[in-house]
């Protein structure tokens, strides 16, 4: 056998019990993500994706199954694995530069020192922060703390990013902005991403595949290859026939996912945001 | 609304200054001639500080011990309360075995310990710094657990996702994120320590500036008891303001970052 996926969930659970309550919060999730890959998972609030993620992550132990990284269970944090949180302004370190907080997770053993300071320069660039390094994060807007978060996960030369809602915090045009500055740099470096949100627009405007997400304790409802061509443009893309094809499918997925009891067929609001 | 613009130079100066030098000014006049046993004149009670503290050997015997005792006392305090306090916040299975006799110790007054200390070590520095150190202890290595274990849950999950050494996890991330409440703790524990100087090398001590203002007084020099006491609201005041700018140093990325967003 070979370690053919890159990320291999394997009938993940997760239950919390708190004294007599028990709340099961996933069953049996399977999907993998390949290589290169930009996987989109997709769910309503409260679905427990971030549960999810931080299964995948090693920050939570999974009450069943198990997910496969690079071959191996994951028992904890891997190193070839980053994590970009939703919350930018709780991740990223006030007392320390921006340059510093970049720098602090480069371990001697794969980062010599001497290095650094290009690696550092070469992870702003990529997320269009040129000489922001001796900035401190709350000089800067929700944005670019953001992007600065994502710059740390790239300098770190992961093998898999995984985004937890990383746009959920900032206003809708810089929203925009930095799902454009994702796409291109997953592309750019040929990054593999799994990148959570509830966004159902955003899943399908910058995933390969939607792994929707949903009932409870949450499923995969279905894994949909978002076969849209690769450039994506904020415009272009969103108006053509096939992506509101697309977003109709995962809305009626959690839709339908939302109420078990009533009428299943659901019509599919006209909605179709062009910016 | 508070006043934007804070006033600096010479007005900050008088602003700050007028109640001092009116205090002294009027206490200086008023005191003038003064027969009474108990309010000496003033300026009788600066010649003598003058000339016992400053230009005699007081500071000597009496006033570099007291500073020395407090230094000894309070270092070890901050250094003690700050490691243990990180070494139990960062542990729920240390902090189970030692909260219940923290919070039987915290709950004591230091002062009822100087008979037991008084017994064991005797007179002298060891007992004055011992009871420093068991008074000023607690707030810090209290506050310090608090801060330690209030670090934030998102952080420590980034902290752990990309592997962050125990040892970086301490400097970079708990010691800075639990550093304001640990100050809190400092200032705490300084005002304990400098009681403590006190109130220890009143009873416990044969020299020392406590030992001073408590024999001037017994001896009815009520003139040295008033410039012991004098003396004793200026190192309180001047520690405390060195402890203020310390203060002011180490955290100046919180004062800098409140100051950029507005936050209060």
């Amino acid at each position: 056998m070979g370690a053919e996926h890159l990320l291999d969930l394997q009938d993940l659970g997760k239950t919390y019990s708190t004294g007599a309550v028990r709340a099961r919060i996933l069953e049996g999730v399977e999907f993998t993500v390949d290589r290169g890959e930009f996987v989109c998972v997709v769910g309503p609030s409260g679905a427990g994706k971030t549960t999810l993620l931080k299964c995948i992550a090693g920050l939570t132990a999974p009450t069943t199954g198990r997910t496969l990284f690079e071959g191996e269970k994951v028992t904890e944090p891997p190193a070839k694995l980053a994590v970009i949180f939703q919350d930018y302004s709780r991740s990223l370190l006030p007392w320390l530069t921006v340059a510093k907080n970049i720098e602090l997770p480069l371990q001697k053993a794969r980062f010599p020192a001497r290095e650094r300071p290009g690696i550092i320069a070469e992870a702003l660039a990529n997320v269009g922060l040129e000489g922001k390094g001796g900035v401190y994060p709350w000089e800067m807007s929700g944005g670019m703390q953001q992007r600065a978060a994502i710059a740390r996960g790239l300098a770190y030369q992961p093998d898999v990013l995984l985004m937890d809602e990383p746009f959920a915090a900032v206003d809708a045009q810089t929203r925009i902005d930095l799902e454009d500055l994702v796409l291109g740099m997953s592309r750019r470096l040929g990054m593999t991403v799994l990148f959570v949100t509830h966004d159902i627009d955003e899943a399908v405007y910058m995933a390969d595949r939607v792994v929707v997400l949903s009932g409870t304790p949450a499923a995969v409802a279905r894994d949909i290859t978002v076969d849209l061509p690769g450039e994506r443009d904020q415009v272009q893309t969103k108006n053509l026939p096939r992506y509101g094809e697309l977003r109709a499918e995962v809305f009626g997925l959690i839709q339908a996912a939302k109420r078990p009891a009533m009428q299943r067929t659901e019509t599919v609001p006209a909605r179709r945001m062009v910016p | 609304m508070m006043a934007t613009t804070t006033p600096g130079g010479w007005r900050l100066l008088l602003l700050r200054g007028w109640l001092p030098v009116t205090l002294v000014a009027l206490w200086w006049t008023l005191s003038a001639g003064s027969e009474a046993l108990y309010f000496p004149p003033l300026q009788e009670i600066l010649t003598t500080l003058v000339d016992e503290w400053i230009l005699g050997p007081r500071w000597r015997s009496d006033l570099l011990p007291s500073l020395a005792n407090f230094t000894i006392g309070f270092g070890t305090s901050v250094l003690l309360g700050t490691a243990l306090g990180v070494l139990l916040g960062m542990s729920p299975v240390m902090r189970a075995l030692f909260a219940p006799v923290l919070t039987f110790f915290r709950s004591l007054p230091s002062p009822a310990l100087i008979p037991i200390v008084l017994g064991i070590l005797g007179l002298g520095a060891g007992m004055n710094v011992s009871l420093i150190v068991l008074g000023a202890v607690w707030p810090i290595l209290l506050n310090t657990i608090d801060g330690v274990r209030s670090v934030d849950t998102q952080l420590r999950e980034m902290v752990r996702s990309y592997r962050l050494s125990r040892r970086q996890i301490i400097t970079h991330v708990v010691l800075p994120s639990a550093g304001p409440q640990i100050f809190a703790g400092y200032r705490i524990g300084l005002q304990i320590a400098i009681i403590l100087i006190v109130v220890s090398e009143m009873v416990g001590a044969t020299h020392g500036l406590g030992y001073y203002v408590l024999e001037s007084q017994q001896l009815f020099m009520i003139t040295q008891t008033w410039v012991g006491t004098i003396l004793l609201g200026i190192i309180g005041y001047l520690l405390t303001l060195i402890f203020l700018r310390i203060e002011r140093r180490v955290l100046r990325w919180q004062i800098r970052m409140r100051q950029a967003t507005g936050a209060s």
